[in-house]
């Protein structure tokens, strides 16, 4: 299974039905609106037990509209742009939505969409799903109408919020009808509004939750409150796998001000206390011998790993590993080349560094039931792991879904890496609820990072210039292999993507993974694959254009001469920029610069991105990146252009600023002190141009990544005069 | 010790050295002020101290008692706090929003202090660190919201 491109999945679901709870009287406060939920069929349902029931949209008596969303918002927009899909089919406002996460649960899965926010896929997956559910809904509101007004329903249309009846002037708020609705039944199909009359979908609505956001009143979970709750910290073991041996002072630690108890856990100590400055102060002061991992523990880190030690390893490898596209005979077209152009590239581990502080809240109801609030990107997900912790039927859990404070593949079910298991076992011995937050110090020390890889590349030129054979190897773990089960012997297609899948014309190519086991607990993180591949591989190209003399600009128009849709994607980019030059050249303000390129093909979305960059000493000076993005066709241009401007300032800072390293199994940096990321004053300004070419609909969260990396470092070689081939360029000396 | 925080005076019974923001958001349930990092490198938790941006992390809360401290709970109650939030609201500023109180903050300080602040007085008060990139947004929020 594939949690980042789950389109093999979405065929194999079957359509859910969508029900009226409200005529089922399954929902108390549904008495008073009409509330329609989804039962998914049973041999989908997580358990032999009758599925679950639940409100997915609720319309309330003031016609405001409550959407339970099974996709969640770090930031993204996807609240948004969901009230936007709904809105536009049930003929009301979005601004009229509230849209809150959906706890765990099969009754809040849409149809052909899976229970999981990632891989650029929540819009595009829900689309027609989030429609239909606004049309129905709308065609009872008329139905409610029509009976309340004695017309004939086909008389009436809507206009937002109301129903009308244009013969008599006469028309009825949304609100004032719902509770009629309610008793109706869902009818079977409504049609779709044509595209050309779309008044939401395809324009800048403004997001649900800036003003929230702006006044602090917008929740996380670290936020969250419930009653006798204790608040906990605690010290993770220095490296992954030790286990808490001895405490020499536990006793003077219990005693320090506001500490409830002290807990052993699997690879950590916490402390419970009154308020969670306590409750760090007290952990941090205990004195724990920590005993070395059993030998051959799966997910301890080894002693001796070191970052450096393990790319030095990567380079090593022998082999061209296992193909994860071939086209042609790179290695028979190789031999007839007139040049052979070779390159070795690296990139180092990256941490998701999101701002929010990992926490959770774990809750033993008296019931027998648990809940438990954190930050996920996958609630079922999380639900099956909770009630395996804490030993009960998955349906007695209950995983709630905050608001996340930061993304960016950070809030995946990855073992060692979330607060939640160590808050269930803490509830479980305390007997009171527990809400446990990690120090940004212990964050760092537990993430699941964005792993390292080694790439090489092998080219063939014709006498021409054209490169008629490239062979790539991508040398490292991939992340699906690693939480969805490895295939042996079959490329990892989170390790290949960004290198295989590339547009161009090249006829013979061969791209493999060699897989090497990453010592370091690995993570999804924004754009995956392509957040390395595409700097590997757009890099190279350039490699390839100044062996062959070609200028690289005119050499991808060249290679892209039969694909229409890439090709006036580069040339759009072209002409934001104000017409493509490399460089180098003076600017007004005296400094000398040069422009680098890059084109990817990321989560169904094509991106052209060009990096206008100037030298202060050893550091890199970004000034301008322009960026044509064509996701096929759109909901939310302002949506959009944000997420790319953001996508283009994590690009920006993996280029210049960021590394993990791990000297003896540890991390060095634990805080944004020694790891630093991109700050204001090196924000470039950004120029994002949406072209819809009418393709299927593409990802948005990640596709503006991956082009950055490669277009800063493709002008950093113009202007220094030697190729950057290892991240980041904090590292790179001009001389 | 007594600490007054929004124009109110509020008993907090903590050790002295307890950092600000965690008697804000532990003991008096003031959430709207973030922790990120508690080294006062990220600015999510920046209240204004006499008017002054504070890193509320890094402050022990008996170094302010007696200061006036004002949070983003009362943001609205100010009338250049009113500018900087209808300003970011205005330049849709927020995504994943969390270090956005500290920079909603940052940037109401930065204009009572100087009502038309140049690019390079922004550059130097804006150092809140935002991971989902909104620096272009802030800076013309901040800018929209000198000239209202």
């Amino acid at each position: 299974m594939n949690p980042m491109q789950p389109s093999s999945m979405t065929t194999q679901l079957p359509e859910a039905d969508v029900l009226n709870l409200s005529r089922r009287r399954l929902l108390g406060a549904a008495a008073t609106g009409l509330a329609l939920g989804l039962a998914m069929p049973r041999a989908f349902a997580q358990s032999a037990a009758a599925p679950k029931i639940g409100a997915l949209l609720t319309i309330r008596p003031d016609s405001s509209v409550h959407f339970r969303s099974v996709f969640n918002e770090g930031g993204q927009g996807v609240f948004t742009a969901v009230a936007q899909m709904i809105g536009e089919e049930l003929d009301i406002d979005p601004s009229r939505f509230v849209v809150s996460g959906a706890s765990s649960g099969s009754q809040y899965h849409l149809p052909g969409a899976r229970a999981f926010t990632g891989g650029s896929n929540s819009v595009r997956s829900s689309y027609q799903a989030m429609r239909k559910l606004g049309a129905l809904a709308r065609q009872m509101l008329i139905q409610a109408a029509a009976t309340r007004l004695g017309v004939p329903a086909t008389e009436l249309s809507t206009e937002p919020g109301r129903v009308i009846h244009a013969a008599s002037g006469r028309s009825v708020p949304y609100g004032e009808v719902a509770a009629a609705a309610a008793a109706l039944p869902v009818p079977a199909d409504a049609p779709l509004r044509d595209k050309s009359t779309f008044r939401w979908i395809g324009k800048p609505v403004p997001r649900l939750d800036v003003r929230d956001k702006s006044t602090g009143k917008a929740t996380y979970a670290i936020d969250l409150k419930v009653d006798d709750m204790l608040l906990g910290a605690v010290q993770h073991a220095p490296r992954l796998g030790m286990e808490p041996g001895a405490v020499a002072n536990e006793a003077a630690v219990k005693a320090m001000p506001g500490v409830h108890s002290v807990h052993r856990l699997p690879g950590a100590v916490a402390v419970l206390a009154n308020s969670w400055w306590r409750a760090r102060k007290a952990v941090e002061a205990l004195q724990v011998t920590w005993s070395e991992a059993p030998a051959g523990k799966p997910s301890a880190v080894p002693a001796d790993f070191s970052s450096a030690g393990h790319r030095a390893k990567l380079r090593s490898m022998p082999g061209n590993g296992a193909s994860g596209e071939t086209v042609g005979d790179a290695a028979a077209a190789m031999a007839g080349a007139k040049t052979i152009l070779e390159a070795t590239y690296e990139v180092p581990h990256l941490a998701h560094a999101q701002l929010e502080p990992p926490s959770a809240i774990a809750r033993f109801n008296a019931d027998g039931t648990l809940e438990v609030w954190a930050p996920n990107q996958a609630p079922d997900m999380f639900q099956a792991d909770a009630a395996n912790i804490a030993d009960l039927p998955s349906e007695r859990v209950t995983v709630h879904s905050p608001m996340l404070g930061g993304f960016f593949g950070r809030h995946f079910l990855y073992a060692s890496a979330n607060p939640y298991p160590q808050a269930i076992l803490l509830a479980k011995a305390a007997g009171r609820p527990v809400k446990l937050i990690w120090s940004r110090e212990e964050e760092f020390l537990r993430d699941a990072l964005r792993p390292t890889y080694v790439t090489r590349f092998r080219a063939g030129l014709d006498t021409d210039g054209t490169p008629r054979a490239l062979e790539a190897v991508v040398i490292g773990e991939g992340v699906i292999g690693r939480w969805f089960g490895r295939r042996p012997g079959a490329a990892d297609r989170s390790a290949v993507e960004g290198i295989a899948g590339k547009a161009y014309a090249i006829a013979n190519r061969r791209i493999g993974h060699l897989h090497v086991t990453d010592p370091a607990v690995i993570g999804f993180w924004r754009s995956v694959g392509h957040s390395m591949n595409d700097f590997f591989y757009e890099s190279f190209f350039d490699e390839m254009a100044d062996a062959g003399k070609q200028d690289p600009y005119q050499l991808r128009l060249k290679l892209l001469a039969d694909k229409p849709r890439h090709k006036a994607l580069l040339e759009a980019v072209g002409s934001l920029s104000g017409g493509w030059k490399r460089g180098p050249y003076s600017a007004a303000d005296g400094t000398r610069r040069a422009r680098g390129v890059a084109m990817a093909s990321p989560f169904g979305s094509e991106v052209a991105t060009i990096a206008e960059v100037s030298m202060r000493g050893n550091d890199v000076v970004v000034h301008d990146i322009w960026v044509a993005i064509d996701p096929g066709s759109i909901v939310n241009p302002a949506i959009i252009e944000a997420q790319v401007r953001s996508a283009v300032a994590l690009g920006l800072s993996s280029t210049l600023l960021e590394e993990v390293v791990y000297e003896k199994g540890m991390p060095s940096a634990r805080n944004f002190d020694a790891y630093p990321i991109l700050t204001p004053d090196r924000m470039p300004k950004v120029h994002v141009r949406i072209v819809e070419s009418g393709a299927p609909m593409g990802g948005i969260g990640e596709p503006g990544l991956p082009g950055v990396p490669p277009a800063v470092a493709n002008a950093v070689a113009v202007l220094v005069g030697r190729r950057p081939r290892s991240l980041p360029l904090a590292n790179f000396r001009v001389t | 010790m007594e600490l007054t925080i929004n124009g109110t005076r509020h008993q907090v019974d903590v050790e002295p050295d307890t950092p600000l923001l965690w008697a804000l958001r532990d003991t008096l349930g003031l959430t709207g002020t973030k922790y990120g990092c508690g080294v006062a490198q990220c600015g999510a938790c920046t209240v204004l101290v006499d008017g002054q941006a504070t890193r509320a992390c890094v402050t022990p809360v008996d170094s302010v008692a007696g200061a006036a401290i004002t949070t983003i709970e009362a943001i609205s109650e100010d009338a250049v706090g009113r500018k900087v939030v209808e300003a970011w609201v205005d330049k849709q500023v927020p995504q994943c929003g969390y270090c956005q109180s500290g920079q909603v903050m940052a940037a109401t300080a930065l204009l009572k202090q100087s009502p038309k602040p140049t690019d390079a007085e922004i550059e130097a008060a804006m150092t809140n660190l935002c991971r989902c990139g909104t620096y272009n947004a802030i800076a013309a929020a901040v800018r929209q919201a000198a000239q209202g």
